[in-house]
């Protein structure tokens, strides 16, 4: 069978291809539609079921609605919760930048909670501070616990309205490149698309492609991410010769459901939830007095591990409290519904009566597709851009995040990059040629696949998938060492090994998710790959990078970000870089909170 | 322990009508009968075709006919079923293979009754007003996945599958009662004609089928009571 894949493919010109109907995706297309640029947004999964989805907590901007807010302040807290590793002028940026991106998805629509007044209400939320870090401040915008779903709505409606063509289900699969790769200086010229609907491909040119596909929380056993998150564009452009950056930044979110990783939204914590070791104590008060529960989330993740090394887990088992009873029936069901539902339906615990446990989860990607402040995709650590490629969302590193992510931080970097990729983009398609028509373009793709889905016997992809997600999560998670690193980047070695005899199950043409699957394990393995390679090399700790062989930050030796090139063929990535870290108003200081 | 975990297949490539095949499936009691299903297709049989993505209930991807019931499989948990288990697609939507149904039409409604903010107003003003009250108004309806769990359980549809659907009309209520839209007469209009709000018969499947515990009806209600007092 696979007769679909052997069909000729399909051929679709258009001036910009955006990969990814998530938050950075659909904002991107709503920019290209308004210049009118003709675009295509190829997407794996229906757009409204893009992980935006599912962010629950909110989307920050210093619009002092309810207290007195800063961009500026915004833009501090930002830097120092990257532990100074985040990019100055990008950081401006977000700040200044999230406020009328606030406010015009307001204006697009969105159900903001409100103030008495009528105004957007606005909450507290980890890291955020006023005055530079003196207490708390309301800065996070929300709609209940489900901002991320009414963004994602709110901008696939506007999508909808101004006539954006949507490929739904079209599973990316390559990217083309004309005069070369990226490191050979090649520009981006268009990608392949695979219609899960048939299996058929189909090559689609362009001026610009955009990589808004995405974050690869999939890669850790225990995880708050999607099924399909498993870092398809990183991969994509890293097998181009695009260096990945940053990627030893990988933020394990504190509060995780425990054994499954289901996310309780930090919101639980912004309207004053507690979190209680195994003696009741609130154990943040030894590890942050001033910011307590509000402290950064790599902060809290590593005080969890301590207190349930030093047996004071509840009952002494792996796993602490997040205690929400204080705060009342009426906040609980009002402001916190669906992580109530969670706890609920997932655990069988009644938050309003009973603690909830909790560990950490894997969460979310700092590191990602080097870009600069338009989004155009860096070739090398001096700058260079790789011509027509472009990344905005979790997919890519600007940085704005450095070493680790405030809560809310990622909505803005959607809104406010995405936007600038969809005008980017648009300048770019008006002042270049269109690629070539190479005949053939999808051959080498279209040989690999077959390859997979028709090799009679072999190992099934659920195994490798196993053994990765646990040496991720034993060996590349909140707390690293020498030791650890080096054994998880051979045991990744080996299974991109094992996985060259991966076998697919379902021979078929029509809707094949074992096929996608295994391309799925594929990209996990790259960018997991990546990972331990960078935090192996990074000898220091930083924000979410912490190792015990190295507890302490070296300003000195490590103040850059990683960039990593992938091996050829099958060879290990060896090939590493470092870019400085760019400092405009805040010299970096020893983070206390 | 064990699951018998039946589930209905079509293959269009092999079958000339689905069948369903039977599995023993181990599990643990906490898990969804999403995590069957994978188990299923990663142990027993690679073929199995779902969709799904968050897991966690809140992308909509994988609503299934689940021992008789429209439900999310990451949203009911394998003790709440007993030990065997029966999975379907979709009822009333046309199956691409085994659990995945074709969602274009289904989509297709949802976009025919705007489902966006009409408000001319002039570019770059600041945030609009809206009290907490006139929010409260429509909160309920903002919380649609998209699911499809509702249209599919409704017997009005299965009868008329040019019904519009109890999901379309939950999307255009949302933006009817938003104080900031000035589309609700052009939504109105469009939900009036034959095959709009007026072939729901209350059966109230819809809202036992939604896993967003929206209450359909009672939107379609208000939805009818605008176009009444239209006049
Ligand atoms: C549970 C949870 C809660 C969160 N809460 C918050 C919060 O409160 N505040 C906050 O700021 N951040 C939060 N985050 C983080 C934030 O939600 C994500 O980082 C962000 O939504 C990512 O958006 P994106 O547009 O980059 O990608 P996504 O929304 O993940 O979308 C990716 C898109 O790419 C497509 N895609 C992927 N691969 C391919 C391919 N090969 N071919 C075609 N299409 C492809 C998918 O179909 C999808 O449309 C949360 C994250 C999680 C997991
Ligand atoms: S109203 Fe409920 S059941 Fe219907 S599509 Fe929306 S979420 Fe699903
Ligand atoms: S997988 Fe997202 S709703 Fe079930």
């Amino acid at each position: 069978m696979s007769s679909a894949l052997q069909a000729e493919a399909g051929q679709i010109d258009v001036d910009a291809i955006v990969i990814g109907a998530g938050g950075a995706g659909l904002w991107a297309a709503l920019e290209l539609a308004r210049e009118g640029i003709p675009t295509a947004v190829l997407t794996k999964l229906y757009p409204t079921r893009s992980h935006t989805g599912a962010a629950q907590g909110g989307v920050c901007a210093a619009l002092g609605n309810v207290e007195e807010d800063h961009w500026e302040w915004h833009m501090f807290d930002t830097i120092k919760g990257g532990d100074y590793l985040t990019d100055q002028d990008a950081a401006e940026v977000l700040a200044r930048e999230a406020i009328p991106a606030v406010i015009e998805l307001e204006r697009m629509g969105l159900p903001f909670n409100r103030t008495p007044d009528g105004k957007i209400d606005q909450r507290r939320f980890g890291g955020h501070t006023r005055n530079y870090g003196e207490g708390p401040v309301r800065r996070s915008c929300y709609a209940a616990d489900r901002t991320g779903h009414m963004i994602l709505q709110t901008l696939y409606q506007q999508c909808i309205k101004a006539g954006v063509k949507f490929y739904d289900e079209y599973h990316v699969v390559d990217l083309l490149f004309e005069g070369g790769s990226a490191d050979q200086g090649g520009r981006c010229s268009g990608v392949v698309g695979y219609k899960i609907a048939d299996g058929s491909l189909h090559v689609l040119r362009a001026k610009a492609v955009l990589l808004a596909t995405g974050g690869y929380g999939r890669a850790w056993r225990v995880t708050s991410n999607a099924h399909s998150l498993a870092g398809d564009g990183m991969a994509l452009a890293w097998r181009h010769g695009v260096p990945l950056m940053d990627m030893e930044f990988y933020q394990f979110h504190p509060t995780g459901i425990v054994g499954i990783g289901i996310l309780l939204s930090e919101a639980a914590r912004g309207e004053g939830g507690y979190l209680l070791n195994g003696e009741g104590k609130r154990f943040m008060e030894t590890y942050a007095p001033k910011l307590m529960e509000l402290a950064p989330r790599d902060m809290i993740s590593r005080a969890m591990y301590q207190e349930i090394r030093a047996g004071r887990g509840i009952d002494g088992k792996d796993y602490v409290y997040l205690d929400v009873r204080h705060l009342g029936r009426k906040v609980i069901e009002e402001k916190l519904p669906d992580i109530t539902d969670f706890a609920r339906v997932y655990q069988g615990v009644e938050p309003i009566s009973e603690p909830v446990p909790v560990q950490p989860t894997a969460h979310y990607a700092m590191g990602g597709v080097p870009t600069n402040l338009e989004t155009e995709v860096l070739a090398n650590a001096a700058g260079g851009v790789v011509p027509g490629l472009f990344a905005a969302g979790e997919v890519a590193c600007v940085s704005v995040h450095g070493a680790n992510r405030l809560g809310t931080n990622s909505l803005v970097d959607l809104l406010v990059f995405g936007k600038r990729a969809g005008k980017r983009m648009a300048e770019i398609c008006k002042s270049t040629t269109a690629p070539k028509h190479v005949a053939g373009a999808e051959r080498a793709i279209r040989e690999e696949m077959l390859a997979l889905s028709t090799r009679p016997e072999g190992v099934r992809p659920a195994e490798i998938r196993r053994a990765l997600a646990d040496v991720m999560m034993e060996n590349v998670g909140v707390y690293r060492d020498e030791t650890l690193l080096t054994s998880a980047v051979k045991e990744i070695q080996r299974l991109k090994g094992e996985y060259q005899h991966v076998r697919v199950e379902d021979t078929g043409s029509v809707f094949n998710t074992d096929l996608l699957e295994a391309r799925e394990l594929g990209y996990l393995l790259d960018v997991s790959e990546a990972t331990a390679v960078s935090a192996l090399a990074r000898k220091e700790s930083r924000g979410a990078h912490s190792r015990e062989d190295y507890p302490e930050r070296d300003d000195a030796k490590f103040l850059a970000h990683t960039m990593v090139w992938r091996g050829a063929d099958q060879a290990p990535a060896t090939k590493l870089d470092y870019k400085p870290v760019t400092i405009t108003k805040f010299e970096p200081k020893p983070r206390v909170y | 322990m064990d699951v018998e975990l039946k589930i209905q297949r079509f293959d269009p490539e092999r079958d000339s009508a689905p069948h369903w095949e039977t599995y023993r499936v181990p599990v643990e009691p906490m898990d969804r009968v999403l995590d069957v299903l994978t188990r299923a297709k990663e142990l027993l049989d690679g073929s199995i075709t779902f969709r799904r993505s968050c897991a966690h209930g809140v992308c909509g991807s994988d609503a299934l006919l689940i021992n008789g019931r429209n439900r999310l499989a990451c949203k009911v948990r394998v003790e709440q079923l007993g030990k065997s288990i029966s999975v379907a697609p979709l009822p009333g939507l046309p199956v691409v293979k085994d659990l995945v149904v074709d969602m274009d039409e289904f989509f297709g409604k949802y976009r025919s009754v705007l489902p966006f903010l009409v408000a001319d107003e002039p570019e770059g003003a600041g945030e609009r007003l809206q009290s907490q009250e006139q929010r409260d108004v429509y909160d309920d309806t903002t919380k649609c996945i998209l699911c499809a769990a509702c249209t599919s359980s409704c017997p009005s549809f299965w009868a008329q599958p040019e019904y519009v659907g109890p999901a379309a009309i939950v999307n255009a209520h949302r933006f009817i009662f938003d104080s900031r839209d000035q589309g609700a007469d052009e939504r109105l209009e469009i939900l009036s004609n034959e095959d709009g709000v007026w072939r729901c018969r209350t059966t109230f499947n819809c809202v036992d089928a939604c896993p967003r515990g929206i209450n359909i009806t009672k939107a379609i209600l208000e939805v009818s009571s605008a176009i009444g007092s239209r006049g």
